[in-house]
């Protein structure tokens, strides 16, 4: 906090007294409603905030030379709390998956019944773990690859502090029954008000550091997190356009109704797999993985034009979500034309990532930490295969509503989405502290194995269930009619939730020996010896202009 | 800025362009060819398959696809058609008499197949599998019946319900006669005791006090020898299947606050067939006690 000049630690307290002021509002507006809670939530994160302000209040400005050096501490906090939110997010997880096998874990009543523990973990996993990891590696490569600075300091602050006030918001509000019930934008409409304010500033921060950069090009990573980030607020802003019943309370009431809100929903919520899971995590790809295995990406080209077809034709699918529903048949001719084309860029990306590996496949041999970027391209191309594949109508009458579409998206979020980050993290913590190495790479080790194949085990559980689900749901005998009860499938599934039990316990234990693993290196591990090539941005005062 | 001058990168024998971010070079590879092979396939679906099938909005309407395919005409064809096979049978299950069906194997089969089903999704939830039932649902396929069990009785008690929204459901109470101040604790205990000896088998000889109350306030409903009556949907309280449980506090519990359970109408939920032949699947489960 000490890093914050002296105005902008003023801004911050202000910002906290604001943010308090509104926490009384609902704590005592909202009496009787659920919003009460949440104003209590905002009371103490504000008060919090102001009293780390005022303990360093009196500190002086942060020397000049701060500023001839990057700006990591907002990274540093991020990694910690994506971990933080990762263990959590996946416990909760387990615990879901518990709930799905044996009903009777519920252990707080309607608390922490099946739906609203459920949303704890997609959001937890999503935004907690997925979205802080994505803050923190974009506000690094971002400055690496520019050779500038984050120009001051109090936006990186605020956009972190502000987003995980959002995701506890978001957390605590399923526990007490807030939902708008629109799958994973569940969180209310002043929720939602913060994370706008908050994205508007971290755009600001991409393109003032940008216009700042010592390099003639945009790095293609940057591309990827751009996209992100501009797809993400647009997104974030037309599917939560809502009225409040009352500025009191937590409930609100879409601009959308009928078909027209099924389909801006899942125009929503497939582009939040696109450049949320998606598109964030392949700029994270396109930084760590050439970094780590020390080759320049196999074809630079190819990664641009990969960026530009997936920007454009994820667009476009959103409606492979409602096949055969009340959609409109000419929607979903489209959404699975694009979804299928869709597959195109995606396996180039990943073919992009794998053979960047040429000529340092022994250092995957050896490195479990560039082992686990190698895997996450693998189950990339497994699961966009997989998700064009789903997309197809006939097949997706099959996969829709089982648990095919579980295991397609485990694929995703354990083999891709998690693997990436667990990889780059690893790769980040010793730059970030300046530590000569990892606490403990056996520790690598046993994580990756207990992530590959706690992810096996619960995507071919998942694969396998949905699969005779499906089957059952749709088998008919002579007489034309259907030949099991939805109970009967049930029966049929209970196996595989206990497996997918089994592997997602596994996962989390994996994750847990990765925070374990990174609290240690910072805690015990030395410092860089002082000879090596300094970490520093571009002091020239003046940048090139792009295009050159 | 500063450019390094392009250099030849080792593994792949290519060059690079000479711009580098943080010591990761740009390689000057090309877009290797399978990747646009791709895309113009990719292109020729896309558009080949949208001018097949409806596909591109206009300002009020939309392209139908030179196929004319469209969901809502292909899912009524085939409700259509499904209805049509099934008519064959479905037609005799509707008309002919229950007990004409019962006797028939082959309509037994059916009901054997999806009868199970049909049970399986509308009542295995309360009466369990096989109607075994759980607590507060009647064991359906063993115990008697509170309304009678020829295959009419239990069709007309699955179309209107027990205590349920239909117009013409069943109605049946047990009264609270301890809540409602009918009878005292004693007199509830004392009746309780003379239930649970009848049922066990036990001697009443000196259990005058239970027999008397039982005589004025539950016969009516219940029948003289407790064995229930169909009339008034009452259940036999001698035999050793309860809904509510047959241990003291239970039976005390029943008498004290009373019950009145719900049995959900199926007439306009289910079709007419699927009614009659869970009627045949309730009687042929009677029958054959699992
Ligand atoms: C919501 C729970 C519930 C469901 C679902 C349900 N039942 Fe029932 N059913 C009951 C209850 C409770 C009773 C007993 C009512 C009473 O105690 O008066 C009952 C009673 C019955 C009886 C009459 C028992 C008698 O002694 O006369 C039959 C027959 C029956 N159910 C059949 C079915 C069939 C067939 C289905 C499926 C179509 C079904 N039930 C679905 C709760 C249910
Ligand atoms: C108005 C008619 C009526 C009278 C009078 C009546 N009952 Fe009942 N009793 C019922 C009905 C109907 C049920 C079934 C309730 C249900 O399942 O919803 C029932 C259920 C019960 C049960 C629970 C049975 C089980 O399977 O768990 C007990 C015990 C019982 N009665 C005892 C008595 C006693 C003892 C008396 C007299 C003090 C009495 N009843 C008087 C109608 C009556
Ligand atoms: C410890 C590991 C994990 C376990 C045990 C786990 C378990 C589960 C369970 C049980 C469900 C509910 C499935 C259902 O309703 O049928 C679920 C849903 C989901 N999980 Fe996970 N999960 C894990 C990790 C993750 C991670 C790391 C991510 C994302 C990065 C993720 C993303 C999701 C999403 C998006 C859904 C909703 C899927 C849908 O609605 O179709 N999960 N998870
Ligand atoms: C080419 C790329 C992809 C395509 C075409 C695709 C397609 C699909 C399809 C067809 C479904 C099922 C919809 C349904 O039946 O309800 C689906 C669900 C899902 N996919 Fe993908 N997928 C792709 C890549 C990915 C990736 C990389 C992830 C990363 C995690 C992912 C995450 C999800 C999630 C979370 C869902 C579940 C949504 C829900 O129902 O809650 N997908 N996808």
């Amino acid at each position: 906090m000490s890093s914050l000049t002296r105005d902008e630690r003023a801004l911050s307290s202000l910002l906290f007294l604001v943010l308090t002021g509104f926490g009384f509002a609902f704590a005592i507006g909202g009496r009787g409603d659920p919003l009460a809670a949440h104003g209590w939530i905002m009371i103490l994160f504000g008060l919090a905030g102001l009293f780390m302000m005022l303990r360093v209040w009196s500190a002086p400005n942060p020397p000049q030379s701060s500023y001839d050096e990057y700006f990591d501490a907002p990274t540093k906090a991020g990694i910690i709390l994506a971990l933080v939110w990762g263990v959590i997010g996946m416990a909760v997880g387990a615990w879901v998956a518990l709930l799905l096998a044996y009903p009777d874990f519920n252990l707080a009543g309607p608390w922490t019944s099946f739906g609203r523990i459920r949303p704890i973990h997609t959001s937890g996993v999503i935004f907690g773990f997925g979205g802080n990891a994505l803050i923190a590696t974009s506000f690094h490569v971002l400055q690496r690859t520019s050779r500038a600075r984050i120009p001051d300091q109090f936006s990186p602050w605020f956009v972190l502090v502000g987003y995980n006030l959002f995701c506890v918001l978001a957390a605590s509000g399923y526990v007490l029954g807030i939902t708008q019930s629109k799958e994973y934008a569940e969180p209310e409409w002043y929720a939602d008000i913060l994370l706008v304010l908050v994205w508007v500033a971290y755009f600001l921060i991409y393109i003032r550091t940008l216009m700042r950069r010592k390099e003639p090009h945009i790095y293609v990573a940057n591309w990827y997190y751009m996209a992100f980030i501009l797809v993400v607020a647009m997104l974030h802003i037309v599917n939560n356009l809502a009225v409040p019943i009352s500025l009191t309370q937590a409930k609100s009431y879409s601009l959308f109704s009928g078909v027209q809100d099924a389909m801006t929903q899942w125009w929503y919520g497939h582009n939040a797999v696109a450049f949320f899971l998606t598109a964030g995590f392949l700029g994270m790809m396109y930084y760590y993985l050439p970094k780590r295995a020390e080759r320049p990406i196999f074809s630079y080209r190819l990664s641009i034009i990969s960026f530009w077809g997936i920007t454009f034709m994820y667009m476009w699918a959103g409606s492979h979500h409602l096949h055969y529903t009340a959609l409109p048949h000419w929607v979903q001719t489209l959404g699975m034309v694009f979804s299928v084309v869709l597959l195109i860029p995606s396996w180039a990306s990943a073919g992009n990532a794998l053979l960047t590996l040429n000529g340092a496949w022994h250092k995957v041999r050896d490195d479990a930490v560039l082992r686990f970027m190698m895997l996450a391209a693998i189950f990339y191309a497994i699961t966009t295969l997989e998700g064009s594949f789903m997309a197809i109508r006939p097949v997706n009458s099959l996969s829709h509503y089982t648990d095919w579409t579980i295991g397609h998206v485990h694929a995703g979020a354990l083999g891709w989405v998690a693997m990436i980050t667990f990889g780059s993290l690893y790769a980040l913590v010793p730059w970030m502290w300046k530590k000569s190495q990892l606490y403990s790479k056996a520790l690598v080790e046993v994580h990756f194995w207990l992530a590959l194949s706690g992810t096996l085990v619960y995507v071919f559980a998942m694969w396998n269930s949905g699969v005779i689900q499906g089957l059952m749901w749709r088998t008919y005998d002579e007489s034309g009619t259907l030949t099991y009860s939805f109970l009967e499938s049930l029966v049929a599934m209970h196996p595989y939730y206990v497996a997918r039990t089994i592997g997602g316990t596994l996962f989390l234990l994996g994750a847990i020996v990765a925070l374990y693993n990174v609290l240690m290196t910072i805690r015990m591990v030395e410092r860089t010896s002082e000879n090596v090539a300094p970490d520093l941005p571009a002091t020239a005062p003046q940048a090139v202009p792009a295009g050159e | 800025m500063s450019a390094p001058a392009p250099d030849r990168d080792p593994v792949t024998g290519r060059l690079t362009t000479g711009h580098e971010w943080n010591g990761i070079k740009e390689l000057g590879t090309p877009v290797p060819r399978i990747v646009f092979i791709g895309l113009t396939l990719g292109a020729l679906y896309l558009i080949v398959w949208t001018i097949l099938m409806p596909a591109w909005p206009g300002i009020n309407s939309y392209t139908r696809g030179l196929l004319g395919i469209d969901q809502r005409t292909s899912v009524e064809a085939r409700v259509a058609l499904a209805r049509l096979e099934r008519a064959e049978w479905t037609q005799r299950i509707e008309t002919e008499p229950l007990a004409t069906l019962a006797s028939d194997p082959q309509v037994m089969n059916l009901v054997k197949g999806y009868g199970k089903t049909l049970f399986g999704d509308n009542c295995q939830a309360c009466h369990g599998g096989k109607g075994v039932g759980n607590s507060g649902f009647p064991n359906i396929s063993q115990a008697p019946l509170m309304w009678g069990d020829d295959l009419d009785t239990i069709h007309e008690t699955i179309r209107v319900g027990i205590n349920a929204a239909h117009p013409e459901t069943r109605f049946s109470q047990m009264l609270a006669f301890g809540r409602d101040g009918m009878l005292g604790r004693s007199d509830i205990l004392a009746v309780t005791d003379y239930l649970l000896a009848l049922g066990s088998g036990a001697s009443v000889d000196d259990m005058t006090h239970g027999a008397e109350v039982f005589a004025f306030n539950c016969a009516s409903c219940h029948g003289d020898n407790a064995r229930g009556s169909v009339d008034f949907g009452a259940p036999d309280l001698v035999d050793d299947h309860w809904i509510y449980g047959g241990y003291r506090q239970a039976v005390f519990n029943s008498i004290f606050t009373g019950r009145a359970g719900h049995m959900p109408s199926w007439e306009g939920r289910l079709s007419k067939a699927d009614l009659r032949i869970l009627a045949l699947y309730v009687g042929w489960l009677r029958e054959n006690q699992p």
